[in-house]
């Protein structure tokens, strides 16, 4: 049960956009974002709608699988909407009403737009795995180690929590059952109560997580690891053909964007 | 008393997931009051979730658990009651220890259980007389006691709640030979002396020879063999087929049956071969 619990989930595939190098799949996401929030006009966004669907169709994406991971912003994406909707000035729809034209026209612009925005990013997260993205960001940050910021100790960090997060769910839930199988009760009583009942999952929970860390630094050293200095890696990461006329693609669709908002389409 | 019926047990994972799986299917199962049971089966076969579902733990995908002939999933307040009669003691259960003590840790169970303090403390002394916990241990923290001690303690918290029906997961996995003859002892203690049904899932053939009465084997997720260990062990291609053996006392005995030797009835264990060497050795006890 908790492990239906989805972060960031991976969708295994061989498609183009699966097998677009991660550092290509992150500038391109980046450049999606910087399109989409200078997008003016309906031709604008209509455009990059047509291009999230085509990349969808092209990644073997569902929709359903979008809505899924759309839910939990429902909130903030109704709330936006209603604002721009009922505080808009502008011509009325009917003589007496607060609702405008010019609302209409932007609430349904923020959905779009906060719609997109997560799908673009679901794109990147659906098609590729932690490991590769962490790989990727990491050669994209490495400028950054100039200005001696720890690069490559934050990857490591960010690539073993996304590694583990499944593992200590799987943890919770065996511990849960155990507990459950002397009795415990996690559902019932008020609030204090049901804060209590947690001690008997998370004692356990944090010395297995401590364990862990330990077992996985002392394997890590006895591999002869000693940081990112002078470190190679089995899959080296290599831009081919389709990661540059899709880099030069996400380019141009960027500045074009750009220039539509100058004449406000 | 507690006489439990599975009926048609099918369980599948992550319905409607791309990660659906079937563990077990079609399991149709009799376990009297007072039995003793060995379940066996290779890694994977579903032994784990069969035996979550005998205390509500999981719920199945289709058919029933009755327990006295009443399905144990009817209300969710039979789904709690339940585990206080069926007790059931996980894989690995010294990680689920939490307490600051090890008594306090025995006690959680009766405490869920709602009984008088009194009795919460025999209980606790008394489960630790079971599984041969030294009084000196039980004002100590569990997490600073060895791996076989910590094993022990978490066994002593199920049987504190005197289950009628005490399940243990691999309770031997990783042990080692002492540690793991001393765990079946106890548990062969406390099914002498409160006529519990006992089953214990095990991969190790030579104490399910040792200690079970009846087993049953699965095989990817259905059970394909239940009966007496002599039973099930005359037919040691269908266990090796599904990635089983047979004790090492059988293996051996014919080994020396090949090789010549005549020996007398069903072997499996230690003392049956002792017992049929000295015979075929001409002795005079026979
Ligand atoms: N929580 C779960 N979610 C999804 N699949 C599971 C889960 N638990 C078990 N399975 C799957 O169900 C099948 C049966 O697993 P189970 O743990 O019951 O086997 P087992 O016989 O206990 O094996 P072992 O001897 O290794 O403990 C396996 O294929 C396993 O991958
Ligand atoms: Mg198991």
């Amino acid at each position: 049960m908790l492990k239906d619990v989805t972060l960031g989930q991976y969708f295994p595939g061989d498609t183009v956009v699966h097998r677009l190098d991660p550092r290509t799949k992150l500038i391109l996401v980046v450049l999606y974002i910087i399109a989409l929030f200078n997008t003016r006009g309906w031709v604008s966004n209509g455009l990059i709608l047509v291009l999230t669907l085509v990349c969808m169709r092209v990644a073997n994406i569902r929709l359903k699988n979008i809505f899924k991971g759309l839910k939990p912003m429902l909130f903030i994406i109704v709330l936006t909407a209603l604002l721009n909707l009922f505080y808009t000035r502008g011509t009325p729809i009917r003589e007496g009403w607060i609702i405008t034209w010019e609302g209409m026209d932007r609430a349904v612009k923020m959905i779009l737009r906060i719609t997109l925005l997560i799908t673009g990013t679901f794109l990147l997260t659906y098609t590729t795995s932690p490991m590769a993205l962490t790989d990727g960001l990491e050669h994209l940050l490495n400028p950054l180690k100039k200005l001696k910021v720890p690069v490559h100790a934050l990857t490591l960090m960010m690539s073993m929590a996304l590694r583990f997060i499944p593992t200590l769910i799987e943890e919770t839930d065996k511990i849960m059952s155990a507990q459950r199988a002397r009795g415990a009760d996690f559902e019932t009583g008020n609030l204090i109560q049901r804060a209590k009942a947690l001690l008997p999952i998370l004692v356990p929970l944090f010395v297995s997580a401590f364990r862990r860390a330990d077992e996985l630094a002392v394997a890590m050293e006895s591999r002869c690891y000693h940081g990112g200095e002078g470190r190679t890696r089995m899959n080296e990461l290599h831009y081919t053909g389709i990661d540059y006329i899709a880099l030069l693609l996400g380019a141009a669709l960027t500045a074009g964007i750009i220039v539509m908002k100058h004449f406000g389409v | 008393m507690a006489e439990i019926t599975v009926r048609n047990l099918l369980h599948t994972y992550s319905v409607g997931t791309p990660f659906e799986k079937t563990a077990i299917r079609d399991i149709d199962l009799k376990i009297g009051q007072g039995e003793n049971i060995f379940l066996l089966g290779h890694t994977g076969s579903g032994k784990s979730t069969f035996v979550q579902h005998l205390n509500a733990l999981l719920q199945p995908t289709a058919g029933e658990v009755l327990v006295d002939g009443e399905d144990i999933n009817r209300s969710k307040i039979s789904r709690r009651d339940i585990k206080h009669r069926i007790g059931l003691v996980f894989q690995y259960p010294e990680y689920q220890l939490f307490e600051e003590t090890v008594q306090a840790d025995i006690a959680f169970g009766p405490r869920n259980m709602k009984l008088p303090e009194t009795e919460v403390q025999e209980r606790v002394l008394e489960a630790a007389g079971f599984t041969g916990i030294g009084e000196e241990l039980l004002s100590r923290s569990p997490l600073e006691l060895s791996g076989g001690q910590k094993r022990r303690i978490a066994i002593a918290g199920v049987i504190a709640m005197h289950p009628e029906v005490l399940i243990l997961d691999e309770p031997t996995a990783g042990l080692d030979p002492s540690g793991s003859r001393q765990i079946m002892e106890n548990i062969r203690s406390y099914r002498e002396k409160t006529g519990a049904t006992i089953i214990v899932v095990s991969h190790d053939m030579d104490s399910a020879a040792e200690y079970g009465d009846r087993l049953i084997v699965f095989e990817r997720g259905s059970v394909s063999m239940d009966g007496s260990p002599e039973e099930v062990f005359s037919h040691p291609r269908e266990l090796t087929s599904i990635g089983l053996n047979v004790p090492k006392a059988a293996a051996l005995a014919s080994a020396l049956r090949d090789s010549g030797l005549r020996l007398n009835g069903p072997i499996y264990t230690h003392e049956q071969l002792l017992s049929a060497i000295r015979c075929a050795g001409g002795e005079p006890a026979c």
